[in-house]
């Protein structure tokens, strides 16, 4: 059990692609944490490098006291479990399990109660002697991860761990995997595309996107508190709206609309300076009749999301032009309604911004953020929901 | 066979319709008669193996033998015979396994590492090893044997047969590594395993259909082997099979229909028992186990 460091760590691939750029990351001893980004981010060469399948151009890895950037991947301690768990085929269940501690010389009796012990923790006794072949998704990825627990390893790398289960399946694994991961208390790093699976497992989330990192934080910070306009968009199941707006007097106009400054954004802008307005769908309340600092617009898209609904609605904005208030601009923004209040496509709706909850972004990145504490939690589990 | 020949409809007998009827039923028996012609050519020497062994005075036509063991008996009084079947499957053997060992490394190699023109290599190699063991370089082959001090001697012969064998065969065996997803020996090598633990734990196994392939084809190119050795070993006791058949003359000079078609039995048994053999026990399956 250890925790990670990485210094500069840069990974350049012979064809000139940058996977990794000059990236600084510390991953705390015993923390479940979660690589996040869209597929060509750079999160799973992040992973590779530091189970060593990669060999980094730059920069360093340290897992625990040691320095492990040239240390090939069987020295580093590290057990990985990969996307298609990779278990080796023409091998039963208990050779699968017991392969590392063949590799390290452990003499086949004991190796052999050892997985039979690893697999009985983790519900797989009675297929011991069954080949992957013959068994589910979720059996494959249990062995997947029995085999990495049965090296005792200080880091656990898993590569995209649920999205070879179905979804039913996966929510399932989803609970099973945090759970496990609080009783063996080892550092564990994941990688994921689904934003949903980053907030319900992990400790920490680093946000990534093209080789570099752009936040890192608890799901909670990312999820309220989105540093720049890329996180705001990834993270959430229902992204969050991003609306071009403008600094008048205290206040914000979003085309004929005008809203109230965010509280702690007073003195950190300017008047007359444009800027994105950020707020999530669940953060907006949705009235059928007219109320003040509301944005207002007719009721395009209605989704039903079992417990609410998303509904679109389509808005007067800024056009990009300073001065130009014809309307031209239109901006599409979402809100979660409950159940029972679900407005008709063609209805003209006002929304208006819970307090405390918007967000203000200045060339993409954060300007202020409201204070987190005294909050009302999000509306339903829409984060949660995958 | 086939019963599309349908009778010609009750309800509406017109004369266009049975017309089209027979000319399809003209075309089946045509081609019925077609088929049954080619299997006849392909089959009929093999049924004259099948009964040639077991005539008392076979001739080169196949025919309901009158049923006698006396041929065989004659072929275990020459001395040749049987040691030279013995021969053939060390050869076969010798070769097999050089080409099945050399071939899986070489493969494995090429497969996992980018070599730049690893591909023109590769077909340029197999373009190559043809000639190798072709009829054109018999001379050069014999005169560097020879000064190796390989001649009559059946590592020669088998180092030849294996130069001529392994382009073929790594070219086959490269594309079932190819096939084999490389996070298996990635997830091998997290725990620490050895490039050669790899290759033996993980690799070989895997492409075990691959490598019985590449066996069989090496065992049935070599027993089909005359030329090699027929030039470069020069007495008969080491001679293969192949090429002791070549000595199975009547003391007229006429071949020796009688020690010839037995002979050609207990030839091709082998390799046919091998066949048979190595598909049921190695058939081209995958167990899974990789979720795609």
């Amino acid at each position: 059990m250890s925790a990670i460091t990485m210094r500069e760590l840069t990974k350049v691939y012979p064809g000139g692609v940058r996977a990794l750029d000059a990236l600084d990351l510390e991953i705390a001893d015993g923390e479940f944490f979660a690589l996040l980004g869209p597929s060509g981010c750079g999160k799973t060469t992040l992973l590779r490098t530091i189970a060593g399948l990669e060999v980094a151009s730059g920069g360093s890895v340290r897992i625990g006291e040691r320095d492990v950037t040239n240390l090939p991947p069987g020295k580093r301690d590290v057990a990985m479990v990969f996307q298609d768990y990779a278990l080796f085929p023409h091998m039963t269940v208990r050779d699968n399990i017991a392969y590392p501690l063949r590799i390290k010389k452990v003499d086949r009796r004991s190796r052999g109660s050892k997985a039979a012990d690893t697999a009985d923790e983790l519900g797989l006794s009675g297929l011991l002697e069954r080949r992957p072949g013959q068994l589910s998704g979720g059996q494959q990825q249990r062995v997947a991860l029995a085999r990495a627990m049965a090296c005792h390893p200080q880091v656990f790398l898993l590569d995209e761990p649920l999205s070879n289960l179905d979804a039913r399946l996966r929510l399932e694994a989803r609970t099973f995997l945090k759970r496990l991961q609080r009783e063996l208390g080892v550092t564990t790093v994941f990688v994921t595309h689904d934003q949903a699976e980053a907030l319900a497992l992990a400790d920490r989330i680093a946000v990534m996107e093209g080789g570099r990192i752009r936040q890192v934080g608890t799901p909670t910070e990312v999820f309220r508190r989105p540093a720049n306009t890329f996180v705001a968009g990834f993270i959430g199941s229902t992204p969050m709206n991003l609306v071009d707006t403008r600094v008048q007097g205290d206040g914000l106009a979003v085309g004929p609309a005008r809203l109230p400054l965010p509280n702690d954004a007073h003195g950190q802008v300017t008047d007359g300076e444009r800027l994105v307005y950020g707020i999530r769908p669940e953060y907006l309340d949705y009235s059928p009749t007219p109320v003040a600092s509301a944005l207002t617009g007719e009721v395009v898209v209605v989704e039903n999301l079992g417990s609410v609904s998303l509904v679109s609605l389509d808005v007067a904005a800024d056009d990009t032009e300073a001065g130009d208030d014809t309307g031209a601009g239109r901006t599409s923004v979402q809100v979660v309604v409950a159940e029972g209040g679900e407005p008709e496509p063609g209805d003209t709706g006002w929304v208006v911004p819970r307090p405390g909850r918007s967000l203000l972004y200045r060339d993409g990145n954060l300007v202020t953020a409201t204070a987190p504490a005294g909050v009302p939690a999000p509306r339903a589990d829409a984060a949660a929901r995958s | 066979m086939t019963t599309t020949a349908a009778p010609a409809p009750t309800t509406e007998p017109t004369g266009e319709r049975s017309t089209f009827a027979v000319r399809h039923l003209l075309a089946q028996i045509g081609r019925y008669t077609f088929l049954c012609a080619v299997l006849g050519f392909f089959a009929l020497p093999l049924l004259w193996l099948a009964t040639a062994p077991f005539d008392d005075t076979p001739t080169i036509t196949a025919s309901l033998p009158r049923f006698t063991l006396d041929n065989f008996r004659a072929l275990l009084d020459n001395p040749y015979a049987l040691s030279s079947l013995l021969n053939s499957v060390y050869l076969a053997a010798g070769t097999a396994a050089l080409v099945v060992t050399f071939a899986a490394l070489a493969a494995y190699a090429l497969s996992r590492v980018r070599v730049p023109g690893r591909d023109a290599l590769l077909y340029g190699l197999l373009l190559l090893s043809s000639i190798v063991t072709g009829t054109a370089t018999m001379v050069p082959l014999f005169e560097l044997a020879f000064r190796l001090n390989l001649i009559d001697s059946r590592l020669g012969v088998i180092l030849i047969l294996s130069g001529g064998l392994l382009p073929a065969a790594i070219f086959i065996l490269k594309d079932f590594m190819d096939s084999t997803p490389t996070s298996y020996e990635e997830s091998a090598r997290v725990f620490g395993a050895s490039p050669l633990q790899i290759m033996r734990h993980i690799v070989v196994p895997l492409v075990r259909p691959g490598l019985a392939t590449v066996g069989v084809w090496a065992v049935a190119n070599v027993w089909g082997n005359f030329l090699v050795p027929f030039l470069l070993l020069r007495g008969p006791d080491k001679a293969p099979a192949a090429v002791i058949m070549y000595t199975l003359y009547t003391e007229g000079g006429q071949a020796d229909l009688r020690l010839l078609s037995t002979f050609s039995l207990l030839y091709s048994l082998p390799v046919a028992l091998m066949f048979v053999f190595v598909s049921s026990r190695y058939g081209f399956r995958f167990h899974g186990g990789i979720k795609r």
